[in-house]
């Protein structure tokens, strides 16, 4: 099907140039810089600890939904597109969670078995 | 299809959940109103977004098992101006640069759509000049961890060896989505600029007419790009 010959399209384009005026462009474009930012500074910072992971993933929430939401469009889009992509990603959270149950048990072996005096010494560390 | 089928289309359009229900059900495309473009290029989205997932997945997994310590990225990427290493300046910067690209398109495919030619060409091309930029940023990064850290995709002075191996991958992997995207941006500035999308002028590979709804397509996927550098920062770098 080639859409780009049927006719329709002008309708479509003009409808677009409505729906989006460019203040909305530039105000985002503003709250990705900001947010952008402020993730910088957490490291800049040094904020360490739940309050850091908490800070990095909320700022990273932010910025995709923003992307997503405004820049590709997915405000104006009907759920039948919205759906369809937003929901299969959600699978992913299944490999993260094999992933880090498999994880879990390779340390607790790795440690039983090479190194057994480093768990003995050190308590598992932030980073993991 | 017709144009009579696509107006009753845009009449019959249902909104929310029961649009939603009724475009599926529909026994015909499901996603009425999008171009054709707009949809495969989604689609690609959608299953590069696996594979930007499984990566990621999958180093969390070897960042969680590993004994050694993690190289801790702030000081790996910290540059020094003359003073004292600023921690993590240049990927802070390449995070900048990448936004701004994101912006200059976002206003491109909104020019493309008003038809205003010569506005839509110098933004296609800043963003492409951007890209460009990062993409050197991305080289300089590369050979100083190379070169200077010695941080190999088997090992590295600082810690966990699979430290260089997930950084090589993702960061290689997105720097080659970068590229390919840079390479179509000034593809389309020329095609802009030469008037193939007022013209409707077949593209070389497709033979499709041109049309500045392509700007849009092209807009979905270098906005992509930009979103998953958003995760990289946030899991590799700030982490």
């Amino acid at each position: 099907m080639d859409h780009a010959a049927d006719g329709h399209e002008p309708v479509v384009r003009e409808e677009e140039a409505i729906q989006h005026p460019l203040g909305v462009y530039f105000k985002i474009w503003i709250l990705l810089f900001v947010l952008s930012a402020m993730s910088y500074a957490v490291d800049y910072y040094q904020v360490q600890g739940y309050l850091r992971w908490f800070l990095i993933l909320m700022f990273m929430v932010l910025k995709a939904g923003l992307i997503i939401a405004v820049f590709m469009h997915m405000v104006w889009e009907r759920l039948a597109l919205v759906y369809f992509i937003l929901v299969p990603p959600i699978l992913l959270l299944t490999f993260v969670a094999i992933g880090s149950l498999e994880a879990d048990w390779t340390f607790f072996q790795r440690g039983v078995h090479f190194l057994k005096e480093l768990i003995i010494a050190a308590p598992v560390s932030p980073h993991h | 299809m017709s144009t009579d089928t696509m107006a009753v289309d845009s009449l019959e359009l249902k909104p929310g959940v029961a649009g939603f229900l009724d475009d599926w059900g529909s026994d015909q495309r499901a996603f009425k109103g999008v171009p054709w473009g707009k949809a495969m290029m989604w689609i690609f989205l959608v299953s590069d977004t696996f594979i930007f997932g499984c990566f990621l997945a999958s180093y969390m997994t070897v960042r969680m098992s590993t004994l050694e310590p993690w190289p801790i990225p702030s000081e790996v990427f910290a540059l020094s101006f003359g003073g004292a290493p600023i921690p993590l300046i240049l990927i802070a910067i390449m995070t900048f640069v990448l936004i701004t690209s994101s912006g200059t398109m976002a206003l491109a495919v909104n020019y493309g759509y008003r038809k205003n030619k010569w506005v839509t060409f110098w933004l296609l091309f800043a963003t492409a000049l951007l890209g460009a930029t990062f993409v050197g940023m991305q080289v300089f990064e590369w050979s100083k961890l190379i070169l200077e850290e010695g941080v190999r995709p088997w090992g590295n002075p600082m810690g966990a060896a699979q430290f260089g191996s997930v950084f090589f991958m993702v960061t290689g992997f997105h720097g080659f989505h970068v590229s390919i995207g840079v390479i179509f941006l000034f593809i389309f500035s020329y095609k802009v600029a030469r008037g193939h999308l007022d013209d409707q002028t077949p593209g070389w590979f497709t033979k499709r007419g041109g049309n500045y709804e392509e700007i849009e397509v092209l807009g979905l996927y270098w906005h992509f790009v930009d979103l998953v550098w958003v995760f990289i920062f946030a899991f590799f770098y700030l982490w």
